[in-house]
């Protein structure tokens, strides 16, 4: 059982540290994107899952979570409760505009093996790691010693009344997604562009995979894979309106001692409508 | 334009005909009704005829008709109708559903409008006059849309081309399958 819940909490810092465990995917899934009306409720689910939208693994802490209004200030998260599988919560959107619910941490990682073949991870569930903690926790001679500089972002938009751009701003930190096509703009049929960047430059080959809700229900995967261009631009298009989830992956070794390696994570939820 | 045998869709898309003799008795009445639009349609009309819908829960639909263009830029909003009743404009929660009107217009718009939206309308037809709405709009081909969203029920949207300023008389008509069950645009050239 002590096991159990050690492994656990390994796959969720896993999950949370790094994009690469290619089985848990995470996500905020709002419970509509576009909303009409002088203010109007939405309530998201958000977990770190096995499947698209199939909560099955473990609650994502919803208080990590910020809301950004459309003229950019802070909003409560409100009714939040982490229950098994997911946490749930609501945000009440009072201002025209689109809204941003998102997370964004970075940190430095490392993976090593003791003496007795143990698998170690810094620094831990939820805890972000400095240079001057990985010298003084990490022990320098350690076998299959790994250090990377980790960033991972996490993003879903929201609309109430006509959409607007302004919490689409790049930070210049980690992998970001700047919305050629606005997430709350995007309809069946048409195409879908979106361009990355990691740290404020363009993201060439970026890869991504587009995964649509309902995901259980499919015998097969029909999940769309594609490779950022030389200016980190995608396009999509969808004939089926859904919910989407997509997850971006960037890794370079352009990374600053005492790592080798930068790796970055974005995901996005998005709706794409039928017309 | 001959009168069509009326006829009844029900929320399970099964056709529900009523019998001969109500059938002709309504059919009469629609020749009446007919003959009489057409003396007096010398205006410009959109009408829009919903169904009689035989479902247990049966809510008014939302709808909305505007001009667009041939690619589907919408140049001016002809009718909103929607649930203008409800305590702190709650009846605009739901205008989203109106989906293609939502993005084309209602999101950018705040309603009401001004001589455009309205309540909510009961089955059968409406006739919306359309002097006013057009007067502004460049020569060039343009759509009518006309677009109905119900609660617990389904969506639908019709459109009818139009080539305006228009040069001679025009009746142009659009057959829906559950939501509409017609659009009808009278045009008449200026004199």
């Amino acid at each position: 059982m002590k096991k159990t819940l050690l492994i656990g909490a390994i796959a969720l810092a896993l999950a949370l540290a790094s994009p690469f465990s290619q089985a848990h995917r995470v996500w905020i899934k709002p419970s509509t994107t576009s909303v009409s009306g002088d203010s109007e409720w939405i309530t998201f689910d958000v977990a770190v899952a096995n499947g698209i939208f199939h909560p099955d693994h473990f609650a994502y802490p919803a208080e990590r979570l910020s809301v950004v209004s459309p003229s950019g200030e802070p909003v409560d998260i409100q009714n939040q409760q982490k229950l098994r599988y997911r946490s749930v919560f609501d945000v009440e959107l009072t201002q025209s505009g689109t809204y941003k619910v998102f997370n964004a941490s970075q940190s430095l990682v490392a993976f090593w093996k003791d003496e007795d073949g143990e698998r170690h991870f810094w620094p831990g569930r939820g805890k972000t790691g400095t240079v001057e903690e990985f010298y003084k926790a990490v022990p320098q001679d350690a076998n299959e010693l790994n250090v990377m500089q980790t960033a991972n972002r996490l993003e879903t938009y929201v609309t109430l009344g006509a959409p607007t751009a302004g919490n689409n701003k790049l930070t210049g930190q980690g992998l970001e997604l700047k919305a050629l096509t606005h997430p709350n703009d995007a309809y069946t049929g048409e195409p879908i562009d979106f361009q990355f960047f990691m740290s404020g430059n363009e993201a060439q080959g970026t890869k991504v995979i587009v995964v649509k809700d309902g995901e259980k229900y499919r015998d097969t995967t029909s999940d769309v894979e594609l490779v950022a261009d030389e200016q980190g631009k995608i396009s999509l298009q969808f004939d089926e309106p859904g919910m989407y989830w997509l997850e971006a992956e960037y890794e370079d070794d352009k990374a600053k001692a005492p790592a080798k390696k930068r790796r970055a994570s974005y995901v996005l939820v998005f709706e794409v409508l039928p017309l | 334009m001959s009168p069509a045998t009326p006829y009844f869709l029900s929320c399970d898309g099964k056709v529900h005909r009523p019998n001969k003799l109500l059938n002709r008795l309504i059919q009469l009445a629609l020749s009446l009704v007919l003959i009489g639009t057409t003396i007096s349609v010398q205006a410009n009309e959109l009408e829009i005829t919903l169904p009689t819908l035989d479902v247990a829960e049966y809510h008014a639909p939302y709808v909305a008709a505007w001009l667009a263009d041939e690619r589907g830029k919408r140049v001016v909003d002809i009718a909103v109708w929607y649930d203008t009743d409800m305590a702190n404009n709650e009846g605009e929660k739901w205008l989203k559903d109106l989906r293609m009107w939502w993005r084309r217009s209602g999101r950018s718009a705040s309603m009401p409008i001004d001589g455009v939206s309205g309540a909510t309308r009961r089955p059968g037809k409406s006739v919306i006059a359309l002097d006013e709405h057009f007067s502004n709009v460049p020569a060039g081909d343009y759509f009518v849309w006309v677009e109905a969203a119900r609660e617990l029920g389904g969506r639908e949207t019709l459109k009818v081309p139009v080539s305006l300023p228009v040069t001679q008389s025009v009746q142009t008509r659009a057959e829906g399958q559950h939501e509409l069950s017609s659009i009808t645009l009278h045009m008449e050239p200026a004199k």
